[in-house]
């Protein structure tokens, strides 16, 4: 009885706290990125996204490119000859040679550093910020972002989705009337289709997300043998114990 | 030949005498439940944190410009490096939630009560080292929430009158904290410690040993010498040690007994612990939160900060408080006053299976205001909730109160005249 | 050491058969602590193999370059040095280098790729100090030999192959680091390429 209240305590109050937790998160309902970090093609294709349109600003400093190529399966001379822009040796860190002062004159903040983003933030949330830039002369770069408000940094994908006009909606809030952007909708100058876009961010997402914990997949292939070994000495543990525990009466 | 090897240790060391006394021959009650688990597994975690704490010094660099990156490095570059991490990670949070276990265990069955008031007082003061060892270890990784969070905690300390600044200042090394606090901590966290730590678990087994275990029924089985009939003793041998002073019931040898019993808690934990190290070492923020996978920056504060869930009941004790002085007094109170436990519970009936309803009642309603407070401590603070947690505050108080009114003519049931299984 | 009244087959069994898994399982559980002593990526980065030019490398120099944190010489041999390298073999411990201090393919009577060049790790195979080259005064050292080298620590001398010469304590020939010739004037150490 004591045993079944405790456990019941204890997973309503894991749950309630999940519950605020994800209420404390952006106040914008995130899309799902839907990644997957067995997809292979994928995080390649991610990539090369990620050396082609942000690693002029934002660095992954604590992330190697020759142990990169090994897990997401780009052969070395491929990855040097395709992605490693700077003359980097294969197995240096991720990184550009824009001085913090530099970045902090042009965009106001040092862009920061993207290796461990998906941890900070979330995969969803990286998926949905990639989609939610949106037309808006009034910022120094004319775009804007949902998720992001007052962001700033370009739209560096927008020739590859064009430059969205944003869907507002009157809102209360606080008792006033605002206008609200709650989506976007293509401009269609884009180079890649809608469906393309979705598929650029999911890969760029996904590709972020294994760079913030690198060693996931090793982690779960590695956890599911050690949890079925421990399975099996429990239960051999527990056949000692109750014929060791016949003799207590 | 092996036992030559035995007996000339033996000459030298009490090696058998001490495996004999504390645990071949060392009478344990043969009625313990799921709560005594926690006890070796409270040891187990002690021995993975040792072990993994070790191993991460290898690599990690205690400065405030190499923190974070070392821990990158340990969790990209060394081989396991991520591995031994996150049992070190898990095994802080693992550490509180068996340590929170053992505790309610001794509130329910009394354990704390005469004569284990010494062995209670060890183990508040092993939790309160527990408490500084795992504040100052989660500043290491040196990110926001590590900056941020030690930030406000050391603030704390400025609540004290006349000389809170300047021991806030004394306490950091510097205006902020900064790469000086952060070595302090480290120096702390890895030897002053843990060897604390140590010392107090061996004085805390030593004061069980000499009082004997209590147990779920609540009811001692060292008996006057002389009192127990011959056929009514056990068929185990026990050591000298406690025979001749006293006679023994419904007592079996910790080992192989309780050993084979320990296993199967131990391997049954390990299944759970490495389902989280292996398949959600974050546990949704909650062992590793989000923030503090961005490196410290002492120009920007997150938007949201909690400690981390295990202090999450007595900050949002401190947090209901609107006076800084008495907040942090009442947090400290919070801890104090379960160290008085002993004093407090003027009962002499120790397990709540024959203590009055009222006292079941009394003890549901602070786990509740426990489980309540550790939530509302680790969310963003709304009105609702500053209230809910001031109600919580007064209800945990509340608690000892009561306690202390009910248990001195406490109407309880007839305690049995021995154990069953 | 047992306090158990009852001791049968299916007990002992049990005892054995979970005994013995669970010491798999300890020895499973040393494993990440075993193996994170070794090498990380950041020291297999810094230890990748280092490319070297040569076409300023005069006959009779010595250059000294850095591969995996050690020493490595690259001299231009002389057709005097390779001459007279020929005549104290006699006087050598491993003048044919049966000892495994090289590849296969350094494995000849001048212990490298090409017989002017000569590469060797410049560490003392007696206790790791690194020797010095004598050019033209090694003949103090070794009568009728002109270059050499000597190692300052106890006296192990070598020839301009890095092979060592008898009594003296050092055991072994000088290591000659695996190296590739990427063309006639740049050199991969560290690695050996186009060779099954």
């Amino acid at each position: 009885m004591m045993k079944k209240l405790i456990i019941g305590l204890f997973a309503l109050s894991v749950n309630l706290l999940s519950n605020m937790v994800m209420a404390a998160g952006p106040s914008v309902p995130l899309m799902e990125a839907n990644n997957d970090l067995t997809d292979q093609p994928s995080l390649q294709r991610g990539a090369k996204l990620f050396m082609n349109y942000c690693l002029g600003c934002h660095q992954m400093q604590y992330q190697r490119y020759e142990r990169t190529f090994r897990d997401i399966g780009i052969p070395t001379e491929v990855g040097l000859e395709q992605l490693i822009f700077d003359g980097s040796k294969v197995g240096s860190h991720i990184t550009n040679a824009i001085t913090k002062d530099d970045a902090a004159k042009w965009f106001g903040a040092a862009p920061p550093d993207l290796t461990l983003i998906a941890r900070v933030k979330s995969p969803d949330y990286i998926y949905t910020y990639l989609k939610s830039f949106y037309k808006d002369e009034s910022r120094p770069f004319g775009v804007n972002n949902i998720v992001f408000p007052s962001v700033g940094m370009p739209h560096v994908l927008q020739e590859l989705q064009g430059l969205p006009t944003p869907i507002t909606k009157e809102v209360e809030e606080h008792g006033h009337t605002v206008t609200k952007v709650i989506a976007t909708e293509t401009d269609g100058t884009g180079e890649l289709s809608v469906d393309e876009y979705d598929q650029a961010a999911r890969d760029l997402t996904n590709f972020l997300e294994y760079v913030g914990e690198p060693s996931r997949l090793e982690s779960e292939a590695l956890g599911i043998k050690v949890i079925g070994f421990l399975i099996i000495l429990f239960i051999l543990a527990f056949m000692l114990k109750k014929e060791y525990w016949r003799d207590v009466h | 030949m092996f036992g030559k090897i035995i007996g000339w240790i033996d000459d030298r060391i009490p090696m058998t005498r001490v495996w004999n006394m504390h645990i071949a021959q060392y009478p344990a009650p043969k009625n313990f439940n799921f709560w005594y688990f926690f006890g070796s597994l409270a040891m187990l975690v002690l021995v993975n944190q040792i072990l993994t704490g070790i191993w991460l010094t290898m690599n990690f660099v205690p400065s405030a410009e190499g923190a974070f990156a070392s821990v990158e490095y340990i969790m990209r570059d060394v081989e396991y490096g991520w591995l031994l991490r996150y049992l070190h990670s898990t095994g802080a949070s693992a550490f509180f939630i068996v340590v929170y276990m053992h505790m309610f265990r001794g509130m329910i069955y009394g354990s704390y009560q005469k004569p284990r008031e010494l062995l209670w007082l060890f183990g508040m003061f092993i939790f309160l080292a527990l408490m500084a060892e795992a504040f100052m270890g989660y500043l290491l990784p040196w990110g926001q929430m590590s900056f941020w969070g030690a930030q406000v905690i050391i603030s704390l300390f400025g609540a004290i009158p006349v000389i809170g600044d300047d021991l806030t200042l004394w306490i950091r090394g510097d205006y902020v904290i900064s790469g000086a606090t952060l070595n302090r901590f480290f120096a702390l966290h890895v030897i002053a410690l843990p060897l604390v730590i140590v010392i107090l678990v061996f004085l805390h087994i030593v004061a069980l040993h000499e009082v004997g275990s209590n147990n779920p029924e609540g009811i001692e089985i060292k008996r006057k010498k002389g009192s127990v009939a011959e056929e009514d003793k056990p068929k185990f041998k026990f050591h000298e040690y406690y025979t001749n002073k006293k006679d023994i019931v419904d007592a079996i040898p910790f080992h192989p007994y309780y050993t084979v019993k320990d296993i199967v808690g131990v391997v049954g934990f390990l299944i759970l612990f490495c389902w989280v190290v292996f398949f959600m070492p974050a546990m949704n923020g909650f062992f590793l939160e989000g923030p503090n996978f961005e490196a410290a920056n002492p120009l920007k504060t997150p938007e949201h900060i909690f400690p981390v869930w295990y202090f999450t009941p007595f900050y949002a004790i401190l947090r209901a408080i609107p006076d800084k002085l008495i907040g942090v007094a009442a947090m400290g109170a919070s801890i104090v006053v379960l160290a008085l436990l002993p004093w407090i519970d003027r009962g002499r009936v120790k397990s709540v299976r024959y203590r009055c309803g009222f006292h079941k009642w009394n003890i549901a309603g602070f786990v509740v205001t426990f489980v309540l407070l550790g939530w509302v401590g680790a969310t963003p603070q709304t009105d609702m909730k500053t209230i809910i947690s001031q109600i919580c505050t007064v209800t945990y108080f509340m608690f000892f109160v009561l306690l202390f009114v009910y248990s001195k003519n406490e109407k309880t049931k007839p305690l049995p005249e021995r154990l069953t299984k | 050491m047992s306090n158990a009244p009852v001791d049968n087959g299916r007990r002992r069994f049990l005892t054995i058969a979970t005994s013995v898994v669970g010491g798999v399982g300890a020895a499973g559980a040393a494993v990440p602590f075993i193996a994170s002593w070794n090498p990380s990526e950041r020291a297999k980065s810094a230890g990748a193999p280092v490319e070297v030019d040569i076409s300023k490398l005069e006959p009779g120099q010595l250059i000294r370059v850095e591969w995996r944190g050690k020493p490595v010489w690259v001299v231009s041999r002389t057709p005097k040095m390779l001459e007279q390298m020929k005549e104290h073999e006699g006087q050598l411990r491993d003048p044919q280098s049966q000892e495994p201090q090289q590849l296969e393919s350094s494995t000849n009577d001048y212990r490298s790729l090409r017989p002017e060049i000569f590469l060797a790790v410049g560490i003392c195979t007696h206790l790791g100090c690194s020797p010095g080259f004598l050019q033209g005064n090694f003949g103090e050292k070794v009568e009728g030999t002109d270059d050499g080298f000597y190692c300052p620590c106890h006296g192990s001398k070598f020839d301009m192959a890095g092979r060592v010469f008898q009594s003296v304590p050092a055991p072994l020939n000088l290591e000659i680091p695996p190296y590739t010739f990427l063309d006639d004037t740049t050199i991969l150490v560290g690695e050996e390429r186009g060779v099954a």
